[in-house]
C-alpha cells in the first residue's frame, strides 16, 4: 500500500502538519507565559488559568453554549437522522428535490447570509430572541451535517438486515429500534459530536439572532480578541485544545482496540 | 436420496400447500414475474433454477411478503398472504447474506424471532438450545456472528430462519457464499434438516447441480416465466426446450427437419450427411424444423466401428479436457460440427488410447436423443 | 427501491418532520431577505419599510423598490467588494489545492496503521475552536509578534516586517482553517481508488508519473470539485477571517455586509448584499450538491 509514497509526499505531510499544529502548539505554550504579551516570553506561570476561572463573563456564556450545543446536537442528530433516510431509503417523493437542497446548501451556505435570514424571520413572526432563537439557527445548518454522516452510514448498511427482522416478526417501528438504530450508534454519535462541536464554534449565525442575556462563548472571545491579544483566551484555548485531544485520543483508543479484538475474532473464526 | 420418487409430491387433502396464482411483478417498465402460477406441495423440497435476473429472487421475496405482487395471489395453507406484511406471514427466509445481526450473539440472532412472539423465556431458551443443537453449533451461542467462520454463519441463518417452526422456509441461494467442498456437505445437512422437522424448503438457487442434488422439483425460470416443472430427472433428462436442456448441463443441440416417422423419428440435418434417429414422441409431423438435444454422457466414443447402434457418425478428436473422473472430447464432425463427448476414466493409465486428431466413430442410442420443438 | 405500502405512514412522517422544519427555518428566511431587499431603511423597530401594502384589492400591492441593488451597483466599495472576495477565495481555493492534495495523496497511500493517525491529526483542529485558532495567528503575525522576533533574532531583518492587517495574513487565515475541508473529500476519493489500477498502468508501461497523470489524478476529480466548493463557497462569505487578521483595505463581501447590518444598521442593503451574495453562488452551490448526491447515493 505504501509504495507509492514518495519523498515529495513525506515532505508535504510534514509541511502540511506543522502548518496545522504550530500555531496551535504556539498559542498553548503562551497561555503559561506569566506576561501580559502573548509573543515575548517571560516565565512559567498559571496566572491566566486562575483568572479565566474567576472571569464570570466567560463562565456564564460558556454555560449557555454548552447548553445551546447540547440541544441542538440532540434535536439535529434526530432531525439529521430523518433527512438521512428519506434521501437514502425512501426512494422517489414529491418534493424530493427541494428536499435534497434544503439539506445540503446549509453545508456551504456562508454563515454571514444564514445569519441574516434567521434573525429576519424571528423578527418577521415576532419571536423574541436569546437561547431559543440561537438553537434553531444551529439545528437548522446542524442537521446538515449529521445527514451526511448519517448518510453514509446508512448505504454502507445492509438492506436485507432489516428485511431479516421483518421476516422473523418485528414491525417496522421495532425494526427501526433493535436492528437500524445499534447498528447506526457510531454515526449517530459522531453526528451528535459534530453538532454540538458546530454548535460551540459557531460566532457569526449566533452574533445575528443572539438576544439579550443570551451571549454564547464565541461571541465573547470575538469581542475580547478584537481588542487585542489577552493570555486569557490563550488558556481558554489551551483548555478547548487539550479537552478536544483527551476525547479523540480515548476514541482512537477504543477504536484501536476493537480494532484488535477485531482481528483476534477473525482468528477464532478461521480457527473455527 | 429422496429426489427420484416424490415426482409431483401431490397432497391427500388435493389443494396444494403453496398456491402461487397468475403472479407477475413489475418495476417500472420492467417485468421481473411475468404471470407465473405454481403449486407446491407440504413437506416439498422445491427449487426456483434459472440465471441472475431471471425473477426467482423476487418470486421468493414475494412469498416471503418483501415485495409485493403487482397482479395475482399467493395463498399459504389455504390463506390468502397476498396482502400480509412478512411481519404477519408464517414464513421464514434464510438470506443469501445470511443477514445476521452484527450487534447479537448466535443466541440472540436464533431468539429473535421467538422475542418477535412473546414466547416465554424458558421456552425460548428451550428453543435455541434445540436450534443449536440441529445446526451442530451447541457450543457456539455466545459468540457474536463475525467471531464464526462461513460456513458457521450460514448455520446460523439456517437455525434463526427455522426457529419460528414456519410453515414454509424460503432459501436465497444458501449455499451460493460456501467453498465447493463445505458446500457438498452442507448440501446433504441441509436435506436432513428438511427431512427432520418436515417443513416445506423453497430454494433459489442458480447452481443447477444443487437443484438437482437437493429438490424434489425444480421449476427452471428464464425471463420470468416458468419454462419447465418437474423432478431433477425430469427436467435433465426430457427437458422440454432448448433453453432448458442448454442451462441444465451440458448438450449438443442438432437443428434438423423430421424426413419420416417410423419405428422412431428419423430427423435430417441440412448441410451434413447426416441422419439420426429418435424415439417416437408426440406433436412432431413429417417436415418440421425440430431440434435434437443429445447430453455427452449418452455418447460412446471409440476407435472401431461400432456394430449395433443406429445412431453414429465418423469424426476427429479436436480437443481434449482431462477433467479427473472423466475426459471430455470436442470430435469435429466432416461439415465442421463440434460434438462434445464425456466419458468416465475407468482405467488408470497414463497411456491414452484416444488422443489428438484420432479418428473415430460416435455412437448414441435413439432413447438419448430428445427431440425438441419448442 | 422497494415499495412498501404498510410504511406508508411513518415514512410521511419522518419526512415531514425535518421537511417542514427546513421549510420554516431554512427557506422561508430567504424568502423574507428577498422581499426586504426591496425595502427602505427607516429609523423604526423594526427598521426597514413595508414591501407590500393592502389595498383592499385581491393582492396586496408592491411598493418596494430596486433602489438598494442601484445603490450596489453604483457604490465602487460593493463591487470592489464583491471581485476581491472572488479573487480571495479562488486563490485560497487554488492554495489549498496545492498544498492539501499531496496530503490528501501521501495519508491515502500511507501504511494502514499511519493512516488513521494522519486522518486524526487533519480532523482534530476542526474540532477546536475555529475563532481561537485564528486568534492564535495574531500572537503570530503582529509587528512584535513570535514570527518577527525569531527573524529579527536571526539577523535576517532588520525592522518588523507588516505581516498582518493584509492580505497575505487573510490567505494565510484562509488557508489554514479551510485545509481540513479540502483534504478530507480528497482523501476519501483518493482512498477508494483501486490500487491495481495503478498497478495495470504500470503494467501497461506508464511510468509513475503518467499513472498520476493519467489514472490518479482524471478518477480524483470529483474529490477535487467537492474539496474545492467546500472551501470557495463558505470562504466568499467569510466575516471572521478578514476581521481579525485582515486591514482596513481588506475588502470582502462578509464583512460588508456584517457592518452594514450591525453598524449602519441598514437592513435593506443588508439584505440586498445577501440576495447579490446568493446570485453569485448559486451555480457554484448546484455543482457542490451535484457532487455530494451522487457521492452519497453511490457509496458503496
Amino acid at each position: 500500500m505504501n509504495k507509492g509514497i514518495s519523498w515529495f509526499n513525506i515532505c508535504m505531510l510534514l509541511f502540511g502538519f506543522v502548518f496545522l499544529y504550530a500555531p496551535i502548539v504556539i498559542l498553548i505554550i503562551f497561555s503559561f507565559n506569566s506576561g501580559k504579551l502573548v509573543s515575548v516570553w517571560s516565565g512559567f506561570s498559571t496566572h491566566w488559568y486562575g483568572a479565566l476561572f474567576h472571569n464570570e463573563q466567560i463562565l456564564e456564556a460558556a454555560w449557555i453554549s454548552l447548553k445551546i450545543g447540547a440541544i441542538n446536537a440532540t434535536i439535529a442528530t434526530i432531525l439529521g437522522t430523518l433527512v438521512a433516510f428519506a434521501l437514502n431509503r425512501f426512494g422517489r417523493f414529491r418534493g424530493r428535490t427541494l428536499f435534497t437542497g434544503m439539506a445540503t446548501a446549509p453545508l456551504v451556505m456562508p454563515d454571514v447570509i444564514t445569519g441574516l435570514a434567521t434573525l429576519l424571520l424571528f423578527v418577521g413572526i415576532g419571536m423574541a430572541r436569546g437561547m431559543a432563537t440561537i438553537t434553531i439557527a444551529h439545528i437548522t445548518f446542524s442537521l446538515a451535517f449529521v445527514a451526511v454522516i448519517v448518510r453514509a452510514r446508512i448505504s454502507a448498511l445492509d438492506m436485507s438486515l432489516e428485511e431479516a427482522a421483518m421476516d422473523l416478526g418485528a414491525r417496522p417501528v421495532k425494526t427501526f429500534i433493535l436492528i437500524v438504530v445499534p447498528l447506526l450508534a457510531p454515526a449517530l454519535v459522531s453526528g451528535w459530536l459534530l453538532a454540538f462541536t458546530l454548535s460551540l464554534d459557531d460566532l457569526v449565525i449566533a452574533s445575528f439572532v443572539a438576544g439579550p442575556g443570551a451571549t454564547t462563548l464565541p461571541m465573547v472571545v470575538f469581542s475580547k480578541v478584537r481588542l487585542g491579544v489577552s493570555p486569557e483566551i490563550n488558556a481558554l484555548g489551551t483548555i478547548i485544545v487539550l479537552l478536544v485531544t483527551f476525547c479523540i485520543v480515548i476514541a482512537t483508543l477504543i477504536f484501536q482496540r476493537q480494532e484488535r479484538q477485531k482481528i483476534l475474532d477473525d482468528q477464532m473464526a478461521r480457527r473455527g | 436420496m429422496n429426489a427420484v420418487e416424490s415426482v409431483t409430491g401431490s397432497s391427500s387433502d388435493g389443494s396444494p400447500y403453496v398456491r402461487i396464482e397468475n403472479v407477475t411483478k413489475r418495476f417500472g417498465e420492467f417485468v421481473a414475474v411475468d404471470n407465473v402460477s405454481l403449486d407446491i406441495e407440504r413437506k416439498e423440497f422445491f427449487a426456483l433454477l434459472g440465471a441472475s435476473g431471471c425473477g426467482k429472487s423476487t418470486l421468493l421475496r414475494m412469498l416471503a411478503g418483501l415485495e409485493k405482487p403487482t397482479e395475482g395471489r399467493i395463498l399459504i395453507d389455504g390463506q390468502d398472504m397476498t396482502n400480509v406484511p412478512p411481519y404477519e406471514r408464517p414464513v421464514n427466509m434464510m438470506f443469501q447474506s445470511y443477514a445476521l445481526f452484527p450487534h447479537m450473539s448466535v443466541e440472540d440472532n436464533i431468539a429473535f424471532g421467538l422475542k418477535q412472539d412473546r414466547m416465554p423465556v424458558a421456552e425460548i431458551n428451550k428453543r435455541v438450545e434445540e436450534m443449536l443443537e440441529l445446526v451442530q453449533l451447541g457450543q457456539f451461542g455466545k459468540r457474536k456472528p463475525h467471531q464464526l467462520s462461513g460456513g458457521q454463519r450460514q448455520r446460523v441463518a439456517l437455525a434463526r430462519s427455522l426457529a419460528k417452526h414456519p410453515k414454509l422456509l424460503l432459501l436465497d441461494e444458501p449455499l451460493a457464499a460456501l467453498d465447493k467442498k463445505l458446500r457438498e456437505q452442507t448440501q446433504f445437512e441441509l436435506m436432513n434438516i428438511q427431512d427432520e422437522t418436515g417443513i416445506t424448503f423453497i430454494v433459489v438457487t442458480h447452481d443447477q447441480e444443487e437443484a438437482m442434488v437437493l429438490s424434489t422439483r425444480i421449476a427452471v425460470m428464464n425471463q420470468g416465466v416458468i419454462q419447465q416443472i418437474g423432478s431433477p430427472n425430469e427436467v435433465y433428462e426430457y427437458p422440454s426446450s432448448r433453453y432448458v436442456a442448454d442451462f441444465l448441463g451440458s448438450v449438443n443441440l442438432f437443428e434438423g427437419e423430421v424426413a419420416s416417422i417410423n419405428q422412431g423419428i428419423e430427423i435430417r440435418l441440412p448441410q451434413a450427411d447426416l441422419h439420426l434417429v429418435a424415439n417416437n414422441r408426440d406433436n412432431v409431423t413429417i417436415g418440421q424444423n425440430v431440434a435434437v438435444a443429445i447430453r455427452p454422457e449418452k455418447i460412446s466414443v471409440s476407435i472401431d466401428k461400432p456394430n449395433e447402434l443406429t445412431n453414429q457418425c465418423q469424426g476427429k478428436v479436436d480437443e481434449i479436457a482431462y477433467q479427473g473422473s472423466l475426459s471430455v472430447y470436442q470430435v469435429k464432425l466432416a461439415d465442421g460440427r463440434m460434438v462434445k463427448v464425456s466419458s468416465p476414466n475407468q482405467v488408470r493409465t497414463a497411456k491414452r488410447t484416444i488422443d489428438w486428431d484420432d479418428s473415430v466413430w460416435l455412437s448414441w442410442d435413439t432413447d438419448a436423443c430428445v427431440v425438441l420443438i419448442d | 427501491m422497494k415499495s412498501m405500502p404498510f410504511r406508508i405512514t411513518g415514512r410521511t412522517l419522518a419526512v415531514a418532520a425535518p421537511y417542514v422544519w427546513l421549510l420554516i427555518f431554512f427557506l422561508a428566511p430567504f424568502a423574507i431577505v428577498l422581499k426586504l431587499s426591496f425595502a427602505e431603511p427607516l429609523i423604526a423597530q423594526p427598521p426597514y419599510s413595508a414591501v407590500f401594502e393592502w389595498a383592499g384589492g385581491l393582492l396586496p400591492n408592491f411598493t418596494g423598490s430596486l433602489d438598494n441593488y442601484q445603490f450596489l451597483l453604483t457604490d465602487d466599495l460593493y463591487i470592489n467588494a464583491y471581485l476581491n472576495s472572488i479573487k480571495i477565495a479562488m486563490v485560497s481555493t487554488i492554495l489549498c489545492l496545492l498544498i492539501g492534495y499531496p496530503m490528501a495523496y501521501g495519508i491515502a497511500r500511507a501504511p494502514g496503521a499511519w493512516r488513521n493517525a494522519l486522518l486524526m491529526l487533519v480532523i482534530l483542529p476542526f474540532w477546536t475552536s475555529f475563532l481561537i485558532r485564528v486568534y492564535a495567528w495574531i500572537g503570530i503575525l503582529k509587528n512584535n509578534g513570535i514570527l518577527n522576533n525569531v527573524l529579527l533574532g536571526l539577523g535576517i531583518i532588520d525592522e518588523p516586517l507588516q505581516l498582518l492587517h493584509n492580505n497575505f495574513s487573510v490567505y494565510i487565515g484562509i488557508v489554514y482553517s479551510y485545509l481540513p475541508f479540502m483534504i478530507l473529500p480528497l482523501y476519501a476519493n483518493l482512498a477508494r481508488m483501486d490500487d491495481s489500477l495503478l498497478e495495470s498502468a504500470a503494467d501497461l508501461g506508464c511510468r509513475p508519473w503518467q499513472a498520476f497523470t493519467r489514472v490518479t489524478l482524471p478518477l480524483s476529480i470529483p474529490g477535487i470539485i467537492a474539496g474545492s466548493m467546500l472551501v470557495f463557497i463558505p470562504v466568499v462569505g467569510e466575516f471572521v477571517i478578514p476581521e481579525l487578521l485582515g486591514g482596513p483595505d481588506t475588502l470582502m463581501i462578509g464583512k460588508v455586509l456584517w457592518n452594514e447590518f450591525f453598524q449602519n444598521r441598514d437592513w435593506p442593503v443588508a439584505s440586498s448584499v445577501a440576495i447579490a451574495m446568493l446570485v453569485l453562488l448559486v451555480i457554484p452551490i448546484v455543482i457542490f450538491q451535484h457532487f455530494q448526491n451522487k457521492d452519497s447515493e453511490s457509496n458503496p
